[in-house]
This record gives C-alpha cells, sequence and structure tokens, in this order.
C-alpha cells in the first residue's frame, strides 16, 4: 500500500510537466520544498520533540552560502550542497551550545537565532550584499526548461529528505529519539547518549533545509535578508507538521500539501488579512486536531477494528 | 571476592545542605543490601550520584574496578548498572514492550529493534507482564507500572541494580510478588541495592542493610544488628527513646 503510493507520487511528478502549465510546476516545486521543510523540522521536533523555531536560519544560511558560492563562479548544481554543509555545521555547533535547554528555553533561542544571523548579513555587506540582496548569475535556458529543471532537481532533494526520515524513523536513532521526546532523564538512564541523538537530530533537521535554501536562491535569482530569513520560514513547517501529524514520514508530507492548498486560497482570499486567517488555522488545530491528519485516519481505523 | 561497587568517602552538597557526608561502603557480588534512612537522609541523592544524574563533590566510585565518578548516566548504564526511579519513568506513549526493547537496545547493546523486543519479552515473562506487552505505557496500573520499570532495567543486562522505592505505593500481596521476583534477581548474578522504607522488605529481603541520617552512614550491618543499633533507634525514634531503651537494657 505505501510502496503504491510511492510509485503513484513518482509518475505524477514525472507526468506533471507534460501537461502542466508554468503556475502548476511552480506550485508543485513549492509543495515540494515545504515537504523538505516540513519533514526537516520533523526530525527535531516531531521525534526528539523540541520545538525549534531554527528553520528559518538553516535555511537563510542556506541560501546565503549557495548564493555566495555562486557569485564567486561555483557551479550551481555544487552550490547547493555547500549550502546544505554550511547549515549542518552550523546546527552541529548551535546544537551543542543550545540543546541542553528544554522547552520554552530551547524555542526562544532557537528564534533569537534567526534574528542575530539576519543582523549579521544585513550588516557584512562587503560579502553579502546587506539589505541591498544579492543577485545570483542568471541561467541560460528558457523559462520553461528553467521551471521543469528546477522542479526536477527539486523532487530530487525532496525524495533525500524522504528517504532519510523513513531511515531514521525505523532504526535505532528514531526510537532513540522518540525515548528522548517521552522522557528524557529516563530516556539518559537507559544508556542513550541523548546530547549525541539530539545533535543529531539537529544536524538533520539543518542540511536538507540549508540545500533546499540554496536551491531557492538560484530559483528566484535574487535574495535579501529580509526573505530568507524571515520568521515565518520557521513557524509554517511547524504547522504543517502539526496539520499532517508529527513523528511519522507520510504525515509532514501530508501536512506540506494541505498547507500549500490552504495557504493559495488564503492568500487570494483574504490578501490583507492572510496571516490572520493562518493564526487561526493554527488555533484551530490545536484544539480540534491535535494528532493532525493522520491522527484522524488512525481514530478511524481503530474504531473500525475495535467495532469488528 | 572483590566488591562489585566501592565507595570511599563520597560527598554531595546542594548549596550549604549536605546531602551526602563522607559516605563509604563495598557491595560485594550477589548480595541483596538495603539502604535505608528517615526522609531526606540522602538515600535517592546516593542512587543519582552513583548513576552519574550529579557528579561527586568529594571521593572516589568505583563499578567493577572502574572509576565512575566522572562518567556521564549513560555510559555508567552502559557498563552495567540500572536504577528504578522512585517515581516511575515510563516512555508513555509507547507500548510495554517497546519500553523494555528501549533498555535492551540502548544499554544491553541488542543488535537491532527486532533482537531487543525478543529479548524484551523475556524480561516481560519474568516480571509477569506479557500478557500486556502490546498495550500502552501510560494505560498500566502503578503496580503494573513498577513491575514495567523493573523489566526495563532487568532488560538493560545490568551487573548492578538500584531499586528505589520499587514497593512504594503497593499493596501487601503486590509487596509479596515483587520480594519473590527481587529474591529470584541473585539467581541471574545481579546484585541489589534496595532504597526503602517499607521495614519488612528490607528485613525480609536484604543480607545487609546500610542506614543513612543526615547524608551520614550511621549503621551498616545484618537486619537484626542494626535493628539494635542504637544509633539507628536515635535517628529513628528519637533520642529520648533510644536513651530509655538504653536505660531499660542497663
Amino acid at each position: 500500500m505505501r510502496r503504491l503510493l510511492l510509485c503513484l507520487v513518482v509518475v505524477f511528478v514525472l507526468v506533471l510537466p507534460l501537461w502542466g502549465n508554468n503556475y502548476i510546476i511552480r506550485l508543485t516545486t513549492m509543495m515540494m520544498l515545504y515537504s523538505v521543510l516540513s519533514l526537516s523540522w520533523n526530525f527535531i521536533g516531531g521525534f526528539a520533540g523540541y520545538p525549534s523555531f531554527a528553520t528559518a536560519s538553516f535555511f537563510g544560511l542556506g541560501a546565503y552560502s549557495g548564493a555566495i558560492s555562486q557569485v564567486h563562479g561555483v557551479p550551481m548544481f555544487l552550490a547547493w550542497p555547500v549550502g546544505g554543509l554550511v547549515a549542518a555545521l552550523f546546527a552541529a555547533a548551535l546544537g551543542l551550545a543550545i540543546l541542553h535547554l528544554r522547552g520554552h528555553y530551547f524555542a526562544i533561542a532557537t528564534l533569537v537565532v534567526a534574528e542575530v544571523l539576519r543582523e549579521i548579513v544585513n550588516s557584512w555587506t562587503d560579502l553579502t550584499g546587506g539589505g541591498m540582496g544579492l543577485n545570483l548569475p542568471i541561467l541560460r535556458l528558457d523559462v520553461n526548461a528553467q521551471a521543469r529543471l528546477f522542479y526536477f532537481s527539486m523532487f530530487v532533494l525532496a525524495i533525500m529528505t524522504v528517504i532519510a526520515a523513513s531511515y531514521v524513523s525505523k532504526r535505532r536513532l528514531g526510537f532513540g529519539l522518540r525515548c528522548i521526546k517521552q522522557n528524557e532523564d529516563a530516556a539518559n538512564m537507559i544508556g542513550i547518549n541523548t546530547t549525541v541523538y539530539k545533535t543529531t537530530a539537529f544536524v538533520l533537521s539543518a542540511v536538507f533545509v540549508g540545500c533546499a535554501g540554496a536551491f531557492y536562491a538560484s530559483w528566484v535569482n535574487y535574495i535579501e535578508p529580509g526573505d530568507v530569513f524571515e520568521v515565518l520560514l520557521s513557524v509554517k513547517p511547524i504547522v504543517m507538521v502539526l496539520l499532517g501529524s508529527s513523528g511519522t514520514v507520510i504525515g509532514p508530507v501530508l501536512g506540506a500539501v494541505v498547507f500549500l492548498f490552504l495557504e493559495e486560497m488564503v492568500w487570494r482570499n483574504f490578501l490583507t488579512f492572510h496571516a490572520g486567517v493562518l493564526g487561526l488555522l493554527i488555533v484551530a488545530l490545536v484544539l480540534f486536531l491535535p494528532g493532525g491528519l493522520l491522527g484522524l485516519y488512525f481514530r478511524r481505523v481503530f474504531h473500525w477494528k475495535e467495532s469488528r | 571476592m572483590n566488591p562489585i561497587l566501592q565507595l570511599r568517602e563520597v560527598s554531595r552538597h546542594f548549596g550549604g545542605l549536605l546531602a551526602l557526608d563522607n559516605v563509604s561502603f563495598d557491595l560485594r557480588p550477589n548480595e541483596i543490601v538495603g539502604l535505608i534512612g528517615p526522609n531526606g537522609a540522602g538515600k535517592t541523592t546516593l542512587v543519582n550520584v552513583v548513576t552519574g544524574v550529579f557528579r561527586p563533590n568529594a571521593g572516589r566510585i568505583v563499578f567493577d574496578g572502574q572509576p565512575i565518578d566522572k562518567l556521564k548516566s549513560y555510559s555508567i548504564s552502559r557498563l552495567g548498572i540500572a536504577r528504578t526511579f522512585q517515581v516511575v519513568q515510563p516512555f508513555p506513549e509507547m507500548t510495554v514492550v517497546e519500553n523494555v526493547a528501549a533498555g535492551a537496545l540502548f544499554a544491553a547493546g541488542a543488535k537491532d529493534l527486532e533482537s531487543a523486543k525478543e529479548l524484551a519479552i523475556e524480561h516481560l515473562e519474568f516480571v509477569g507482564l506479557a500478557h500486556l506487552a502490546g498495550s500502552s505505557a501510560s494505560a498500566l496500573t502503578l503496580a503494573d507500572r513498577k513491575r514495567l520499570e523493573l523489566a526495563k532495567s532487568l532488560a538493560m543486562d545490568p551487573k548492578l541494580l538500584l531499586l528505589d522505592e520499587v514497593n512504594a505505593g503497593l499493596n501487601p500481596v503486590e509487596i509479596d510478588r515483587s520480594l519473590e521476583l527481587i529474591r529470584s534477581l541473585v539467581g541471574k548474578g545481579i546484585t541489589v541495592l534496595i532504597i526503602e522504607h517499607l521495614m519488612k522488605v528490607v528485613m525480609s529481603v536484604c543480607s545487609r542493610i546500610i542506614v543513612l541520617h543526615h547524608g551520614q552512614m550511621i549503621s551498616d550491618g545484618t537486619p537484626s544488628e542494626v535493628g539494635k543499633d542504637p544509633h539507628v533507634i536515635k535517628a529513628y525514634l528519637g533520642s529520648r527513646y533510644a536513651a530509655r531503651e538504653e536505660g531499660n537494657m542497663a
């Protein structure tokens, strides 16, 4: 059943560019980008239970390191992994420094980091262009070919993230992270090196986001600090994961897809009030759907099993 | 026989409060030793210091020939010290068997989750929880949670097991079952240190009793020796009672 679903998705993605217009392709690329963000947050937030608001930091860091490498002549396809690598190294250092904080304290610490990075990028004008932003080398390809190039590249990154997530979910690392989420003291006591586990989760939550950031920079050709370090980039993945179901592999992807549809609809219909509608959505989610959409599905299945 | 655990002049203070004051004792392999003392005597602190939750401020702790007072909790538990918590600490959203498998996987070095679960079932059978293997840990009764805690510790394949009030809150029938379990542990080659309030428990299963009072070790001996020790009587029943007892004896 799960295999079938995966095959369907792959076929859909391969066939879509044949008939889809550029708007549909852009939307689907965005959908896959969102999936990468939500799956990444799920490593630290869903599995380990640490409410990280660091996604924007990793995204912005990836975007700027990718963009700066490209400006200095590094080929585009190499610049993306550079973005991932920089974000991952940063996450490792940051994780060792702040992962001993729990709950709100951790959330606030990660929230602040994005702001600090934004300020640094803003004032380091020589390297980053500061508030003026940074222009990337233009690809010499026609618009349709470009859209498809980014579409398929994003698909590869999304697939890599899904593979990493399902690998972690089934293995020792995922199991240990779930233990940490539920009771960190007990986890320590049964022999889990919690520092290493949490840092690994944090690095995993950064590496693909960093790649995605660098990808985004090449995709839109121009980045500025306010755009790639935006706090919404940290909030949205959390909403997507909660919307889907945290601590699973399908949940965050489902959440990303549904969220993008909601966002497009809200954007179109509530142009002046979209942030407010988004907020209401989050409140409704927490109140009425604590287990996410997948939780709803599981509830149905279990009821069905019990009633038989 | 070489001691399995050695404490030498171990002290730990919290601010101005001396929770452990120069505590020294040995545990020999396959002993069941009771650690008793009034509330606030430092019993749980001692467990926390041995398991690496707190570092001792002074003194040395040697386990199985290896100093452990500078190690972190996770490496101490991998060496073979397991503990149960006074307030049970399950992984509430996991099933019972997953809880126990966690111990086998991370401390005992089971090679994957599947083999860890197989081991877990054995331990659940041993403590009599196998019929609840698939249910969620948060759904268990207190007595079952305490047994789960025990199974989890056993799955860690410990050489030394520290039981912090595993019997608190249980009814007499449950206590008797739990005592049988504890006695059978020695057959598995496990040394047991029981921290306990219930005198019935320590008197009936322990070959030796250590008494803490205000962080100091005031007595160490067989149950009957400790029961007669004037220091212990004083600590538990007050100095006037102790003086009267001495008067009666004379």
